[in-house]
């Protein structure tokens, strides 16, 4: 793995900040304030190819990298933790399984449209009865000759009420298991497909969080993704994928943080010198540092595997498991720096502490990331 | 080129709609100091439609000998080849030594074509003339968002020649009795190459605000933050009878339109008094006010730049201060 | 239709600070841009191109890094970038860079040629009107806007002082534009993948069609006789008092300058 930034990276990084501080940071308090989805954003988004990164140029991606596209969710939710799991969720939850296990004809039906931003993508595993132990599935799909009936309901979806393209998992047969998984493609509209109750969340509140509900839901046949019986490992692999933009995410979130007090420790002054001057803030900001630079290195190293082919499961636990506990780390502290100033409204460490703390819970909690890896441990 | 053939302090004279800028009256401050060091003359180039020559007498009254007044339909208002033709017929015929020309819109669209159709050295945004002991012009201009400065020569090059920004030369008193020589001149045009035709000229009302005319100047940045201190602002200004100023984070947060930047890409003052309120004192901002006879600023920093600056410094939080001010003031001006 | 921008990689100077102790320029660290100016020359290049389909040239003079820029450059939009780099081409002032612009844009095929209006870390404004003086075309400086009549024919606003003009140019003609005038646009991803497949061509002085007298040093009628960091002024007095006293400290001043 090279570890230096290459020009092309440098050029994509000057690019991403640019967007971010001039098209995301300024209404970044507003969208969690209102509980606002960033339409306009992930318009502006789509224009310059940033909802579509790595997808392949043949289908109307960028045929960029997972590096570079870690990268992009990094700095986005510098600013913004909800358009940072927005763009997350679409690429790797939707595109993602798609380009990976999609026939050509869904590849070029669905791809295009979600490389452009003019579709948003999203996907649906979670159930009531079915989080961490996600094949205790409930959603039925009934194979009915000419098309598949959907029924059941899943909760918790990201981007829910916004997207087109929906990635939805349930169970063609229940007596094989986790073999009797599949994957299917929903689109918005369909008959007997709606969104359900918006949730009231603590964090990412900008980002549509709803259920989504399948009652009698009629959906075509070639509309099943993957091979039948194999949705299942189908959602294990993109959300081994996915974690690798929850990780970037929270990284994001506390080098928003880092930033923010650096800052501020700089232009506080108390007992007559900026804070920063103070022996316990230089050795606190000097952890916090090093535990966002392995974040980094763990988020690099994952994307690097996936770029390469390599297996990369344990490498995306890791990371999202390190990256999302600094985050919380971070941002807390950032609050504590910041003092009373830090627990209002007035300073968005207070928005990056809340959004921080779902990275240690959605695609997969913490306790999950150290099964994965003990799991392979073990082995 | 035998340089020797060249002599004599040229000031193109710019006029809008028949009326004289101000800047050309203080380049002729400027241009006097300087033709009194090498023992020459000033000259005004007074170039316009068929009523100008009447406003030659007042360019003597500010200190020019004589005035090479140019008058036609041609040179009514202000076109790029026209002006230029006529300035460098005008060059050929009197040689000149040095020609000053104000850094407006015009003076800095002109400037550059001629000297490239003289092939001569210019040099923009002057802060600084003198004459050398070599008897050539020194010409100091920041460079580098006003953090350098240069001090430029033309050995080689006649006429030397550069830009000056309204407000940084002081005009002489205005003397009515001063005598001058008016010398009429025509210029032979190829208006083949008139190719820019003018359709339509337009004054905007929003655009007449000019604080760098203001004797005192109420200044916000950073520290001043929103559209409520942006207020506070507004309501001293009008019980000073000053104008708002701004640096330009206040600007690039939309608080204040750029006509009242005060730096480097805004305007330059040099007013009576300069209120510095929550202004950190970045080079850009400094480089434009920095002539100010005497700068006040309020800051909470008390290792801020702006603090380096000022002739009196406050440490402490415009928030407080400004309302305080409004306060006491407005009771003062009751009694 | 064909356009030539010409761009200059400049450092961001909002970005150099003084040391506070020697007053000296600290230039480490500080990032290299492309000067806003030009980039509205940029934006306004891109957006005939969107329109009308022009084929977009940009050209910059610099040192072999100032090719950065020119990958920008392609991230944004263009068609083909040069750099005009070379020893001789070193040293130039206003005038003799501008001969070697002009001198670059006179073996391409042009109907309008772009600069930004003045760039950041000379604040000349000078280099354009140069250009078109040797090019002997005609020049519109302080561009707000433009229109093309899709023929030969350019309506541009231009600002001045106090309001605006709009003036009708034919090509081939230089226009030299604000940064206000437009947003310029942001790099696309897909941009800035293709910006390294790209060809940066790299011409020296045999290159352009100009008498190498007027290039670099030999070339500048103008020199720097001396460069300086402005001497800092001697600091007046600064108070650390509470509010009122304060406020007494600075209506006296104002009493003793008369102001109230």
């Amino acid at each position: 793995m090279d570890f230096n930034i290459s020009k092309q990276e440098e050029l994509f990084l000057q690019m991403i900040r640019e967007f971010t501080e001039n098209e995301i940071k300024p209404i970044a308090a507003e969208i969690d304030e209102q509980e606002r989805f960033p339409v306009e954003t992930v318009e502006k988004m789509g224009k310059l190819g940033i909802m579509g990164i790595p997808i392949p140029v043949e289908y109307g991606g960028q045929g960029s990298t997972n590096q570079i596209y870690s990268m992009a969710v990094e700095e986005i939710s510098r600013v913004c933790g909800t358009t940072g799991v927005v763009v997350s969720a679409h690429t790797s939850l939707c595109a993602d399984p798609i380009m990976n296990f999609g026939t050509e004809e869904q590849k070029q039906k669905y791809l295009p449209k979600l490389a452009s931003g003019e579709w948003v993508g999203a996907f649906g595993l979670t159930e009531p009865n079915a989080g961490t132990d996600a094949a205790l599935q409930q959603t039925t799909a009934e194979d009915a000759g000419d098309k598949w009936i959907l029924n059941g309901s899943k909760i918790f979806i990201t981007n829910a009420e916004y997207a087109h393209v929906y990635v939805i998992i349930a169970m063609t047969d229940k007596s094989q298991g986790t073999k009797g998984i599949s994957a299917f493609i929903v689109e918005k509209g369909t008959p007997g497909f709606t969104i359900g109750k918006k949730e009231k969340k603590l964090g990412i509140r900008g980002s549509s969080t709803c259920e989504l509900i399948f009652e009698n839901c009629q959906i075509p046949k070639e509309n099943l993704l993957g091979k039948i019986g194999k949705g299942f490992s189908l959602a294990m692999k993109t959300l081994d994928g996915g974690r690798i933009g929850i990780a970037a995410q929270a990284l994001g979130l506390a080098q928003g943080a880092m930033d923010e007090t650096i800052k501020y420790t700089k232009e506080r002054k108390q007992f007559g010198k900026a804070i920063s001057k103070f022996q316990n803030t230089q050795f606190q900001l000097a952890d916090m540092e090093t535990k966002v630079q392995a974040s980094r290195l763990f988020v690099r190293n994952a994307a690097f595997k996936k770029d390469q082919k390599l297996p990369y499961s344990v490498d995306a636990a890791m990371a999202k498991l390190y990256a999302s506990e600094t985050a919380m780390e971070v941002t807390t502290k950032a609050i504590q720096f910041h003092g009373g100033y830090g627990y209002t409204r007035e300073y968005p460490v207070e928005r990056m502490f809340r959004d921080a703390k779902i990275t240690e819970i959605y695609e997969g909690t913490s306790e999950v990331q150290r099964m994965v890896i003990a799991g392979n441990l073990l082995k | 080129m035998n340089k020797s053939e060249y002599k004599n302090v040229f000031v193109f004279a710019e006029q809008r709609e028949g009326k004289i800028q101000g800047v050309a009256i203080e380049l002729l401050g400027k241009a006097r100091n300087l033709a009194d060091d090498l023992q020459e003359e000033v000259y005004a180039i007074l170039l316009g439609g068929k009523d100008i020559e009447s406003k030659a007498q007042t360019l003597i009254s500010y200190g020019a000998d004589k005035v090479i007044v140019a008058s036609c339909e041609e040179l009514e208002n202000y076109t790029t080849e026209s002006y230029t033709q006529a300035i460098t017929q005008i060059s050929h015929e009197f040689k000149p030594s040095i020609i000053l020309f104000g850094a407006t819109t015009i003076g800095r669209d002109l400037g550059p074509r001629l000297s490239a159709r003289l092939t001569t050295g210019l040099t923009a945004d002057c802060t600084k003339l003198e004459i050398s002991e070599e008897k050539e012009l020194l010409m100091t201009r920041p460079a580098f968002g006003g953090n350098l400065m240069a001090t430029i020569i033309c050995s080689e090059h006649r006429p030397q020649m550069s830009t000056v920004r309204p407000g940084v030369m002081k005009a002489l008193e205005k003397d009515e009795n001063r005598k001058g020589e008016i010398i009429k001149t025509s210029i032979n045009f190829n208006k083949e190459k008139f190719r820019v035709r003018i359709k339509e000229t337009v004054k905007e009302k929003s655009s007449m605000i000019d604080i760098s005319e203001a004797k005192v100047l109420v200044s916000g940045g950073r520290g001043i933050g929103n559209e409520a201190g942006l207020k506070m602002l507004k309501e001293l200004s009008t019980i000073l009878d000053a104008e708002v100023a701004a640096s330009r984070a206040m600007v690039d947060a939309g608080l204040v339109e750029h006509k009242r930047q005060v730096g480097q890409t805004g305007q330059t003052v040099r007013p009576d008094l300069y209120f510095a309120f929550g202004i950190s004192g970045a080079i850009q901002h400094v480089a434009g006010m920095e002539e100010s006879d005497f700068i006040i600023a309020v800051n909470k920093d008390r290792y801020a730049p702006i603090m380096q600056i000022a002739d009196l410094g406050i440490v402490g939080d415009c928030k407080s201060i400004i309302p305080a001010l409004i306060e006491r003031l407005s009771n003062k001006i009751k009694d | 239709m064909k356009i030539v921008v010409c761009i200059k990689q400049v450092p961001d100077t909002t970005e150099v600070k003084l040391d506070p102790v020697t007053g000296t320029l600290i230039r480490d660290g500080v990032p290299s841009i492309i000067n806003p100016d030009d980039k509205g020359g940029l934006e306004l290049a891109l957006e005939l191109k969107d329109k009308f389909n022009a084929e977009v040239t940009v050209i910059t003079m610099g040192p072999m890094q100032a090719e950065a820029v020119l990958r920008e450059a392609f991230a944004m939009g263009v068609d083909k970038a040069i750099l005009l780099s070379d020893r001789k081409f070193a040293g130039a002032d206003t005038l003799a860079t501008s001969n070697a612009l002009a001198g670059a844009i006179r073996t391409l095929d042009y109907d309008l040629v772009i600069t930004g209006r003045q760039a950041i870390d000379g604040d000349t404004a000078q280099v354009g009107p140069q250009i078109a003086e040797h090019l002997d075309i005609p020049q519109v400086s302080y561009l707000q806007s433009l229109e093309y009549d899709g023929k030969n024919t350019f309506t541009i606003k231009k600002q001045t002082e106090d309001g605006y003009q709009i003036v009708e140019v034919d090509g081939p003609c230089l226009v030299t534009v604000l940064s206000t005038a437009n947003k310029a646009r942001y790099m696309t991803v897909k941009g800035i993948m293709e910006a390294f497949d790209k060809e940066v061509e790299i011409w020296s002085a045999d290159k352009i069609d100009v008498d190498e007298a007027k290039l670099g040093l030999k070339g500048s009628p103008t020199k720097v006789k001396k460069a300086f960091t402005k001497g800092v002024k001697s600091a007046g007095q600064v108070y650390e008092v509470d509010t009122e006293e304060a406020i007494g400290i600075i209506l006296s001043k104002l009493k003793e300058k008369f102001i109230i």
